[in-house]
């Protein structure tokens, strides 16, 4: 073989030279980024187990030194993200269908898929500021309702583009076979391509609950939060978010660190969520590849 | 059924014959049935959008037996089995012009629903294509989507008649719940028909059903169809002259849309009346 | 030739069950464009006390006094225009890293573990970040990093008479902390983004880079980086958009003083920030309120520009 010259030898052992530095500035770029991240995870543990306690899950807010707990903040929460849910994610599915089946390339389905993009994405800070316009101010008052009606416009829009990425993906063959056996449009949606599409549709469900459940902006101008035991959805309802919001900035450490506690319990229920809805994934994936 | 699979029937050629031969096969074998005729195509032109793909196609289907539509690539012949049970209506754009007759009526007509014509004829596709469902659910659909049976036991009576008269049963019958993906090519594909079955058609389409099967799955399939001809209409395309040599009583020989010439199996083969016939069949061209 | 007939296949007749089917899916997608107009024009209308008091200058005006009832807009934009860019210029090269590391130097059974890792990391809620940056991150700024940071670029001359880059009192709150939380915040996004853009380059790209005799960096910059730049730079619009928004993250590190920064260490405001702590003294009907709903309209109509930017340039490359 042909001996390189020492130029050429120079210029290669250089390229590799930056091809190495660069791939270790990216691990130590990755190191850093994922080190501090872990370092902010551990904090929220370390600090908030620190406040765990039965009390938590039994006892309802209260003042500083008289014991209390989380307890109505965690209803309100479950409450709330449970409604929004129930309202955001069959109105998602449904867009969701609209865009795979019916819609499909035409001119108005462009127009929802852009929209739905668009408040995919939305600050929700604003989507508070419209609930409370559209559902506060004319009905008297913040209420859980109002809470419920932001999630849920927040997850609307994740649900419609998971549904319509995972119906995109159930083969043709399936719709072909049943129309040759004589089911009608509707039918072979509702028949075929849905229960085929149903683990990747929970999914889109269970990521758009995880996301809604994290959500502090939009009930900061709808349910606005409630020191009391209440279960009343017209009335001002307390959430978890509200709460650490409330506890957060206080000079009371019972306070501080059931703040700590409570954004633990909703940090440990978004990951649970998110990856409960994996496993709803690669359900689906499997049957499909069967 | 197993038994009747293996023995040598007419339509069994040697393995991997060519054309010539295996017609000669099968102009030996039985006389030429002559049966009524099920469907009547007069007329048809059919268009994808601005562009023709049809061109006045005129053709006699006859009954309890098998018609292949044969000729190159792109020659309209799954155009036209398609308009026979109205699934190019599903394709936007497409539209289809001329009288389709069964039974007295033309099915192609505006007032006839579809989906009333695709009870009655059913159609397999190149891939198989079971649904994610268990095997009885598969069957079950059509029966169900139908309302076709009284009771729990009628329905279980029709999938287990559907699947013996598509040979399957003996192999599945253990596992009628289990997923029909679990099954082999050839398997789904039995599947498949049995589910066309399931409500009796009057008339099978089959696009190129065993263009993506094996040798010993495409035979399986082929007894089958030979078995099905005798109390069913079976139109099949097929992209292998052998086969339809093999396999089909009278043949439909298509090119760019116009039908060129048409008549019994082994009249095509032995004899065609047009040149552009016996060129395609020489393997000319195609 | 024939004539194409008058009639259309379409023309068949539906049936009822269809019709119903096809009207309901088609008022579900009608929902989600009313909800969108109505977001703008309720901010509109809402806001349309502040634009008739203070007409459009209240985009540029610069001073924001509750007493004297004097708002303008400038200074809430400015903070958020900052925060967001910087944090995007701090979380973005930690991010690629991150990518290029999951996608060729990382070691093949690391790659799925590490990846899951870093989409639920994105899912962390903001409120946790905001939480860490006020109890962890800001008194560490104010008490290490801040004064450092002034004695170190003293010699930074600044924009104008007004501007002295990191020259401020050491509170620990303000735009460098805030856009320090941001970048955290959205870092995890913008990795797992620019990860399944890097993953979505063909293949045939990469080999064809490498059968020339390139590094995996070179490969990368001179030919994937290149192919993808669309939609790196739409994953990156993404993240602006995000970090426009977010409100939570922000609103316990800026220190909500809504005036013009005069340092990057300074305490200010972005729109989300003053939307959020103004928010309950904000009575209705009266102008406080509409000049909230007012920013809130800027805010929307930035995102909006932003998201239709970022949405061009990714799906304009999926379908390439």
């Amino acid at each position: 073989m042909k001996q390189l010259s020492p130029a050429t030898r120079a210029r290669y052992f250089r390229r590799q030279l930056v091809d190495r530095l660069m791939g270790g500035l990216c691990i130590f770029a990755a190191g850093v980024g994922l080190l501090l991240l872990a370092l902010i995870l551990w904090m929220l543990f370390s600090n908030g187990l620190a406040g765990l306690s039965l009390e938590v899950f039994t006892k309802p807010m209260s003042q500083p030194g008289s014991g209390g707990g989380l307890a109505n903040a965690i209803v309100g929460s479950l409450l709330q993200v449970g409604v929004g849910a129930m309202i955001g994610a069959p109105l998602g599915m449904m867009v969701g269908v609209y865009l795979s089946e019916v819609g499909k390339e035409s001119r108005f389905a462009s127009v929802v898929r852009f929209v739905n993009d668009i408040l995919l994405s939305a600050p929700s800070v604003l989507i508070g500021l419209f609930v409370y316009q559209i559902a506060v101010l004319p009905f008297g008052g913040f209420s859980g309702f109002a809470g419920s009606i932001a999630l849920a416009l927040i997850a609307m829009p994740i649900v419609a583009r998971t549904t319509e990425d995972i119906l995109r993906l159930v083969p043709q063959a399936y719709r072909d076979g049943a129309v040759a056996l004589g089911s009608r449009e509707n039918e072979v949606v509702r028949k075929v391509v849905l229960p085929a599409a149903f683990g990747g549709i929970l999914t889109g469900v269970l990521l758009a609950v995880a996301r809604i459940a994290g959500e502090t902006a939009p009930l900061l101008f709808t349910s606005l939060g409630n020191d009391v035991w209440s279960l009343d959805m017209t009335q001002p309802m307390a959430s978890l978010p509200m709460a650490i919001v409330r506890y957060s900035n206080t000079p009371y450490p019972e306070w501080v660190s059931l703040a700590w506690t409570g954004a633990m319990l909703i940090t440990v229920g978004v990951l649970v969520l998110n990856i409960l809805s994996r496993f709803s994934y690669a359900a689906v994936a499997g049957k499909q590849g069967g | 059924m197993l038994a009747t699979m293996t023995t040598e029937t007419q339509s069994s050629a040697a393995p991997r014959a060519t054309p010539l031969q295996a017609m000669r096969v099968a102009a030996s074998a039985g006389p030429a049935i002559v049966s009524p005729t099920r469907i009547t195509l007069e007329k048809i032109n059919a268009f994808y959008d601005q562009k023709q793909a049809l061109f006045d196609v005129n053709l006699e289907i006859p009954d309890n037996s098998v018609t292949a539509f044969i000729g190159a690539s792109g020659c309209g012949k799954s155009t036209l089995l398609r308009c026979l049970n109205r699934m190019n209506d599903i394709i936007p754009g497409a539209r289809v012009e001329g009288a389709i007759r069964m039974d007295g009526t033309d099915i192609n007509a505006p007032e006839i629903d579809a989906v009333q014509v695709r009870t009655r004829i059913g159609m397999v596709f190149q891939k198989p294509n079971p649904f994610p469902m268990s095997i009885y659910d598969n069957i079950a659909y059509g029966p169900r989507a139908h309302k076709i049976h009284e009771s729990k036991a009628e329905l279980d009576e029709i999938v287990e008649k559907s699947l013996r008269r598509a040979a399957l049963w003996d192999e599945v019958k253990d596992r009628l719940n289990k997923s029909g993906l679990g099954l082999s090519g050839g398997q789904q594909q039995r599947l498949v028909i049995a589910r066309t079955l399931a409500v009796s058609p009057a008339v099978i389409l089959m696009d190129e059903p065993c263009s993506a099967l094996d040798p010993i799955a495409t035979a399986h399939i082929e007894a089958l169809i030979d078995q099905l001809r005798e109390h069913t209409c079976i139109v099949i395309v097929t992209h292998s002259m052998a086969q339809a040599a093999r396999v089909s009583q009278r043949t439909a020989f298509f090119h760019m849309g116009k039908l060129i010439e048409s008549g019994p199996t082994d009249q095509i083969f032995t004899m065609p009346k047009l040149e552009q016939t016996q060129d395609y069949i020489t393997g000319r061209f195609g | 030739m024939n004539t194409p007939a008058p009639l259309a296949i379409g023309a068949r007749r539906m049936h009822p069950a269809d019709t119903t089917f096809r009207l309901s899916l088609h008022a579900a997608g009608a929902v989600v464009v009313i909800v969108l107009l109505s977001i703008l024009a309720i901010m509109f209308i809402g806001g349309k006390l502040a634009f008739d008091t203070f007409g459009v200058g209240f985009i540029w005006g610069t001073e924001w006094n509750p007493v004297t009832k004097i708002y303008g807009a400038l200074p809430a934009i400015t903070g958020t225009l900052i925060t967001a860019i910087l944090a995007l210029c701090i979380a973005w090269p930690i991010g690629f890293g991150i990518a290029y590391f999951l996608t060729e130097t990382c070691p093949q059974k690391l790659r799925t573990p590490l990846g899951v890792a870093i989409e639920l990391l994105a899912a962390i809620p903001s409120i946790v970040y905001g939480m860490w940056g006020f109890f962890v991150l800001a008194p560490f700024m104010s008490e290490y990093v801040q004064p450092w940071l002034t004695n170190t670029f003293l010699w930074i001359p600044p924009i104008g008479d007004s501007f002295f880059w990191f020259t401020a009192p050491p509170i620990g709150v303000g735009m460098l902390t805030a856009a320090l939380i941001l970048a955290v915040m959205i870092l995890p996004f913008i990795a797992a983004t620019t990860r399944d853009v890097l993953l979505s380059t063909p293949q045939l790209l990469k080999d064809g880079a490498y059968a020339m005799g390139a590094t995996r960096w070179e490969a990368l910059t001179g030919v994937v980086i290149p192919a993808v730049r669309g939609s790196l730079f739409g994953a990156v619009f993404l993240g602006l958009g995000r970090a426009l928004g977010e409100t939570m993250a922000v609103v316990f590190v800026i220190g909500n003083a809504i005036r013009m920064p005069d340092s990057l260490m300074a305490p200010s405001a972005t729109i989300a920030s003053v939307v959020a702590n103004n928010f309950p003294e904000a009575e209705p009907g009266t102008l406080d309120l509409a000049v909230l709903l007012a920013l809130g309209f800027i805010l929307f109509v930035v995102s909006f520009g932003v998201l239709a930017v970022a949405r061009l340039l990714l799906r304009q490359e999926r379908m390439s």
